[in-house]
């Protein structure tokens, strides 16, 4: 993340913006928009802002108070920009008179904007993909060819997916504020799903020939996550989604294999992962669970995730702990995924067949994972055949590079494994082939 | 703020009279709270018909406009402050007439 522009001469100036622009980017926006009324203009003086800090700061020095010094510099930014573009309404007009001298915004107000923004870009009155540019771009602060390059969309289409968003908050006047009491837990669960979706995007990047991981995405997101959590330190799902990224996130540099294959979690190298994370993120569940309060969706995952990160050898994992957590989240979840996820944890307890039972009348034949666990278990069933088309099931659907050459790997492993058991179809054996 | 509120159906005089009653009732709901602009149902959309009126001579055609499996069986004009309130009075105008509906707002 950069903000616009460089070319700072004093030493310490690009840390000192880059710093302000971590810092402070959402919460300018944020404020610029309850003034203004308008998420357009709160994000272009926001981004003027910025960049006048960086040729003014190289010449003057870094303000005392940057943050004083960005509200001040875009305030007068977007008091000009209405200037020029003549409008007078009063909505404006009233701003302009009220931001002369405006005494600082309490502290309490701040966080208020913040979340007013956030929930905003959230609304479910918006097509996903464009809550998730609208966040990135407007909380997060990523410039519009970061977020289309996240995405693997053209800069043009990610900039026209934003635009409509904005345009249809404007039109529809899609409100400017915190959800009722009524609304809210519906209306955290969609920002949390947003920020989710950021997350696995990041760690599960989909393409061909695209880095599987994209670590940028992933810190973004726990970045935000880190946000929201400040703004609503009461509520146990955002606690549980924070931590669930962390432990997550802690996993990432045994993930990946040098030859870019994917590595499960049952083979990672454990001293590799990030040991500060699975602290933070044990602490997270250990807090949650303290409260007595029922737990949640993610509370649920971050749990499991938990007990896996526990184990210091994965032989050492609490399966039957995995499986009762996942007893939970059938309860709250009744989703055939989180029953293909349970299954797995069923084969270490109860073993492959009582797995295979569980996962096979799943209505998830489009999805990759069903058909990458339904080939694991056939394989430990010895149904080397069956084992092998669930294989190229799941290699034909799986997005994520790392994932495809894994699952391919397995599949031809399986083929060399059982040189007395070919194929069906002779003609299309691949034995001693290297995966793709 | 006025919102249109296009009740979306796939046949056409399907209305039961439970569904009417349950209108009837949300309807006054609406005119309690201050809400209620206009509402109507609309006959089948193989009724209408369509105008083209710029040129010397009016040109009328047999309608639709449009054809698709789905049309505006009936409509509302609603007034709400923000489309989080439009989205919830609507919400239930959905329960009421049983079918899915689109809120769309009006230009100001």
């Amino acid at each position: 993340m950069q903000p616009p522009g460089r070319g700072a001469a004093v030493p310490g100036v690009t840390e000192a913006v880059a710093r302000a622009y971590r810092e402070q980017w959402a919460r300018l926006v944020a404020t610029l928009a309850r003034r203004y009324g308008d998420l357009d203009l709160a994000e272009e003086s926001a981004a003027e802002a910025f960049a006048t800090a960086v040729e003014r700061w190289a010449v003057d020095g870094v303000p005392p108070n940057p943050g004083g010094w960005l509200t001040t510099t875009a305030n007068r930014k977007a008091i000009d920009r209405i200037r020029r573009e003549n409008k007078r309404d009063d909505k404006h007009r009233e701003a302009l008179m009220l931001s002369e001298d405006a005494p600082p915004e309490p502290l309490g107000a701040v966080d208020d904007d913040r979340l007013r923004l956030i929930y905003t870009c959230c609304h479910p009155a918006l097509a996903m993909e464009a809550r998730v540019a609208l966040t990135l771009r407007m909380v997060g602060g990523l410039t519009m060819p970061e977020i289309a390059r996240s995405f693997l969309v053209q800069e043009a289409t990610m900039g026209q997916r934003i635009t409509r968003a904005k345009a249809k908050i404007a039109a529809a006047r899609i409100p400017y504020r915190v959800p009722s009491a009524q609304d809210l837990p519906a209306r955290t669960t969609g920002v949390l799903a947003v920020l989710f979706l950021v997350f696995n995007e990041g760690y599960l990047a989909t393409g061909p020939d695209t880095d599987p991981v994209r670590p940028h995405l992933t810190a973004e997101a726990i970045r935000l996550t880190r946000l929201v959590r400040t703004l609503l330190p009461e509520d146990g799902e955002v606690a549980g989604l924070l931590a669930l990224m962390l432990l997550t996130e802690a996993r990432r540099p045994a993930r990946v294999a040098a030859d870019g294959t994917l590595v499960p979690l049952a083979s990672q190298d454990r001293h590799t992962w990030d040991g500060a994370l699975v602290d933070e993120g044990h602490r997270l569940v250990r807090e949650r669970l303290a409260s007595g309060a029922a737990p949640g969706r993610y509370q649920l995952l971050a749990a499991i995730n938990a007990v896996h990160t526990d184990a210091r050898d994965a032989r050492d994992t609490d399966w039957s702990q995995v499986v009762a957590l996942y007893d939970q989240l059938v309860r709250v979840d009744p989703s055939p995924i989180v029953a293909l996820n349970r299954a797995v944890a069923v084969a270490e307890v109860d073993g492959p067949q009582a797995a295979l039972a569980a996962v096979d009348h799943l209505p998830l034949d489009g999805y990759h994972a069903f058909h990458a666990t339904r080939a694991e278990l056939l394989r430990r069933l010895d149904r080397s055949a069956e084992s092998r088309a669930a294989y190229d099931r799941a290699i034909a659907l799986a997005g994520n590079t790392a994932e495809t050459a894994y699952l391919a790997r397995r599949r031809d492993e399986l083929v060399t494994a059982a040189p007395d058991r070919p194929p069906r179809s002779p003609g299309r054996s691949r034995t001693g082939e290297a995966p793709g | 703020m006025q919102y249109l509120v296009s009740v979306i159906d796939d046949k056409t005089n399907s209305g039961t009279a439970e569904e009417a009653l349950a209108i009837d009732d949300f309807n006054e709901k609406l005119r309690t709270g201050g809400h209620w602009v206009f509402a109507g149902g609309l006959a089948a959309p193989e009724t209408s018909t369509v105008i083209d009126g710029r040129g010397e001579q009016p040109l009328f055609t047999d309608g639709p406009f449009v054809e698709s499996k789905e049309h505006i069986a009936g409509f509302w004009i609603i007034d709400a402050p923000d489309l989080d309130v439009a989205l919830a009075l609507m919400t239930e105008g959905s329960k009421a007439c049983n079918r899915r509906v689109e809120v769309r707002p009006f230009l100001v």
